[in-house]
């Protein structure tokens, strides 16, 4: 991009909705859910806080059983990850493995804090004034308060910070789009503290050295706009709009909504700070508001408790690590005819064998749906390849390819269809006639992908192991024929062989002049 | 108090579409057409789909227990209905029963199953078997009726089927009485005479764009076909690339040599290009997937059919045509696939 195209960009980002192809319009069922005020429920007995709460490692352990924590005290910490804070003064009781509420259902190790009711914080350092605080402590603030994003892929907030100001960000856009059916966290989030989601920007917008931030919400969200723009910090600040989009699922989809709002595509392979762009999540910037001027630590979040399954569906301010059972209790408990419980919306979401899993930095939503609601499973039949999939697709792929080619193994051809760029949205599962787990078989082919990169790294690796012994051995052999030659070529030569002769006959007497009594050393003589 | 729950696979929520469903629409969009067909050429033709469909769940039902397949979901996806009634709208009403079975032999057992089933054959299977029964038995094939406007008898329901099952036509004359060639053999043959197109187009036979009742029934066929356009079971790129191909491929011959090169609406208002353009070139197994893949494949359809028709042996040719575009389909795939987001 040149300069003058570059400025031009900029400029237009946000000032008109563009498209971006396929996706749904699908029912939205939030409003059943946006009744209540958002309000904590009651301690839980016991917290189960997983390790592994953000994209990345699982972090180390910092307490052992019997350990007394504070509210807010670290507990777990991985140096470029995002550190775990206990949500909770208390007492641990142990550390072991748990069922974690991760998408891949591996359970992993989890601390269990039985609450003290006393909810004594430890102590917090907030930053004195964060609007002359360098860019660099205002991320290591985040980082320490163990912030990751809160829109569900939970990326550490940091290390996407970092890239972005090390990238020139020029915009920053807060996704308020929340194009799942059914959750409505982020809604009532901005309904309820705009004030702190716009002061979270700032902070971000001064971190990233932006110039700009757009707000990203949905056209049905009029409350939310009129939230936004009535707070006083929204007067107060320059060069932050709000700016609606139309509800099309998967839209929330950080490169959907890019491509909404810039007309611009994140090249493949690439992120969006290659636009000069950083994407966070509303809620994320709230809990950056709230690490930086108040030095909290991210313990909790607003979660959907929702569906038919339900009685009273509503949002909580929910601590991390509080089991889904208790949130549905607070929610007036189950119906009669719930069959299926989701961490997570509809497309997405993945299903929980049990409601004892706890809510972590990613629990957005917690669906509990009636057989109604599902419907009953459907006989998977063959692929009819009647496109309706790539229609859909976000990532413009074409899904039945790619499921066919998984299917036979044809893993070459997958990387050059793009499987990668996959989003795991879900429209071609929900369109697909034939009913084919779609979603589930890419998953398994980027998982064999990986391994199949990792193998043929590692035999990459072998085989120039072997390549390059066998070139040392190959030197080697050459080197020391080389030297017999020499050698050889050294004693064949008659002249010379007199010459070194005569020279060892001239050392010895020389030797023997020198050292009167000598014995003259018969090995030293000899050539 | 813990409580366990059944997991299943996402989305939570019920698939927006079933595969019977929508070969329900396909057979909810042929029924202008078949009214039309039956209102011009008598009920014939709807003795042809009850026949053709019969054999072609009886196949479905041996090929399916022969492969050790559940019968369940396949035998009522109506896939074998879809195939039956496009084969019985494209052979002449009179047809005796044998071809229907002999056709759908080689639709449901051959084309079909030998391929793999549902979802798997690589040629349209209604085309396989018409092209199959064409070729095996030319006779049978050219019986084709005149309109009823112009029909000396019109046989009823009763003569129909007396017809189709001993091969006898219970009128005085037999079949010279009641058939007549179509118009576009009319053309073939009366160019091939050395007669100009424009007073061919004078006979009877033929209406105001097309052929007569041809016409009519071309139009309804493209009536559900819309409808299978805005139920989005089918995209545009196929009906209007072969379509499209044939006004245009057509055109610089009408106009260097009108006097043996037809208007190019008559091409598309005559023979099957309008069935074939929304019904049997849309068919997305043996088809293209991407939507450029499927313009080159619906133009291959119009030009191949136009190249029959002006040169070949056969008056019509859009099932040799269909048949050899589904053999390219898969390179055409390959030189296609759209641009990733990104990319």
């Amino acid at each position: 991009m040149t300069i003058s195209l570059k400025a031009e960009f900029e400029q237009a980002v946000g000032k008109r909705s563009h498209h971006f192809h396929g996706g749904l319009r699908l029912r939205h069922n939030k409003k059943i859910s946006c009744q209540d005020r958002v309000g904590p429920p009651p301690l839980p007995e016991l917290l189960v806080v997983p390790l592994l709460q953000h994209a990345g490692d699982i972090s180390e352990p910092l307490v052992q059983a019997g350990d007394t924590v504070l509210k807010g005290q670290p507990i777990g910490q991985c140096q470029p990850c995002a550190a775990v804070h206990s949500p909770v003064s208390g007492m641990v009781e142990a550390i072991e493995v748990r069922p974690m509420s991760h998408p891949s259902g591996q359970p992993g190790p989890c601390v269990l804090i039985r609450p003290d009711g006393r909810e004594q914080w430890v102590d917090l350092n907030p930053m004195a004034d964060w609007q002359t605080a360098s860019p660099e402590s205002l991320i290591e603030q985040i980082q320490n308060c163990g912030l990751a994003g809160l829109g569900g892929a939970v990326f550490p907030t940091h290390a996407k910070m970092r890239d972005g100001r090390d990238r020139k960000t020029h915009t920053l856009i807060l996704n308020g789009v929340e194009c799942e059916p059914y959750i409505s966290c982020d809604e009532m989030l901005m309904r309820e503290q705009p004030g702190k989601i716009i002061l979270g920007a700032r902070i971000l917008r001064r971190a990233l050295g932006a110039d700009r931030v757009l707000i990203a919400i949905e056209d049905q969200m009029s409350a939310v706009q009129k939230a936004l723009t009535a707070c006083p910090e929204f007067a107060n600040s320059e060069n932050i709009s709000v700016v609606k989009v139309p509800a099309i699922y998967p839209e929330g989809g950080e490169r959907q909504l890019i491509q909404v709002l810039t007309g611009q595509e994140v090249p493949a392979g690439g992120r969006p700070s290659d636009l000069g762009l950083v994407c966070q999540n509303v809620a994320t910037a709230a809990a950056v508001a709230e690490a930086v001027t108040e030095g909290k630590p991210l313990i909790e979040r607003y979660v959907t408790v929702t569906g038919n399954g339900v009685s009273h569906p509503r949002n909580l301010k929910v601590l991390f690590g509080t089991p889904v059972s208790h949130l549905v209790e607070c929610c007036g408990g189950y119906t009669q005819d719930v069959a299926r419980l989701v961490m997570g919306g509809p497309m997405m979401g993945y299903p929980l064998e049990s409601d004892s899993a706890p809510v972590v930095k990613a629990s957005n939503c917690v669906l509990a749906l009636t057989q109604r609601d599902i419907a009953p499973p459907q006989a998977e039949m063959p692929c009819i390849r009647c496109g309706e999939c790539a229609r859909v697709c976000p990532a413009m792929l074409l899904p039945q390819q790619l499921h066919l080619q998984i299917r036979n193994g044809l893993w070459k051809p997958l990387e050059e269809y793009g499987l990668k760029a996959c989003i795991e949205c879900g429209c071609c599962d929900y369109v697909c006639p034939s009913h084919i787990p779609l979603v589930d078989w890419f998953r398994y082919g980027k998982g064999e992908l990986r391994t199949r990169a990792l193998e043929s790294e590692a035999s990459e690796l072998a085989r120039k192991r072997f390549e390059s012994r066998e070139a040392r051995l190959l030197r080697l052999k050459q080197e020391r024929a080389e030297k017999m030659a020499r050698r050889k070529q050294v004693l064949n030569d008659k002249s010379s062989q007199q010459d070194r002769i005569l020279a060892s006959i001239q050392r010895a007497e020389s030797r023997s002049r020198s050292k009167p009594g000598g014995q003259g050393s018969g090995s030293a003589d000899d050539t | 108090m813990t409580r366990n729950f059944q997991t299943g696979g996402s989305p939570h929520i019920p698939p927006q579409t079933t595969v019977a469903k929508v070969m329900l629409q396909v057979l909810l969009a042929l029924v202008p057409g078949v009214l039309a067909t039956t209102w011009f050429f008598g009920p014939g033709t709807l003795v042809q789909i009850v026949l053709a469909t019969v054999f072609a769940l009886l196949f479905e039902f041996l090929m399916l227990r022969l492969r050790g397949r559940p019968l369940k979901p396949f035998i009522n996806d109506y896939s074998a209905v879809v195939t039956a009634v496009l084969f019985a709208l494209c052979i002449p009403p009179l047809a005796p029963w044998w071809i229907s079975c002999i056709a759908m032999l080689f639709a449901i057992g051959f084309a079909k199953h030998l391929y793999g089933g549902l979802g798997q054959n690589v040629f349209n299977p209604a085309m396989v078997a018409y092209v199959v029964v064409l070729i095996s038995f030319p006779q049978a094939m050219t019986n084709w009726l005149p309109p009823l406007a112009l029909a000396e008898h019109s046989l009823g329901l009763a003569d129909s089927l007396a017809t189709i099952f001993t091969g006898q036509v219970p009128v005085t004359g037999g079949w010279d009485a009641v058939t007549q060639a179509t118009p576009l053999d009319t053309l073939k043959t009366g160019v091939d005479a050395g007669r100009n197109v424009p007073e061919i187009t004078q006979s009877a036979l033929f209406g105001a764009i097309g052929g007569k009742g041809w016409e009519w029934i071309a139009c309804c066929f493209a009536l559900g076909g819309f409808f299978l356009l805005y139920k989005r079971v089918i995209s545009w790129q196929v009906p209007v690339a072969v379509i499209g191909s044939v006004l245009l491929f057509s055109l610089p011959f009408w106009l260097v040599d009108p006097d043996s090169n037809p208007l190019p609406l008559l091409h598309v208002f005559s023979g099957a290009i309008v069935l074939a353009a929304f019904f049997i070139a849309t068919d997305p197994v043996s088809g293209c997937v991407s939507n450029r893949g499927r313009l080159i494949f619906g133009a291959g359809v119009g030009i191949i059919t136009l190249v029959i028709r002006r040169w070949g042996g056969y008056p019509d040719g859009v099932a040799f045509a269909v048949l050899l575009m589904n053999m390219a389909a898969p390179l055409i795939d390959r030189y296609t696939r759209p641009r990733m987001y990104g990319e």
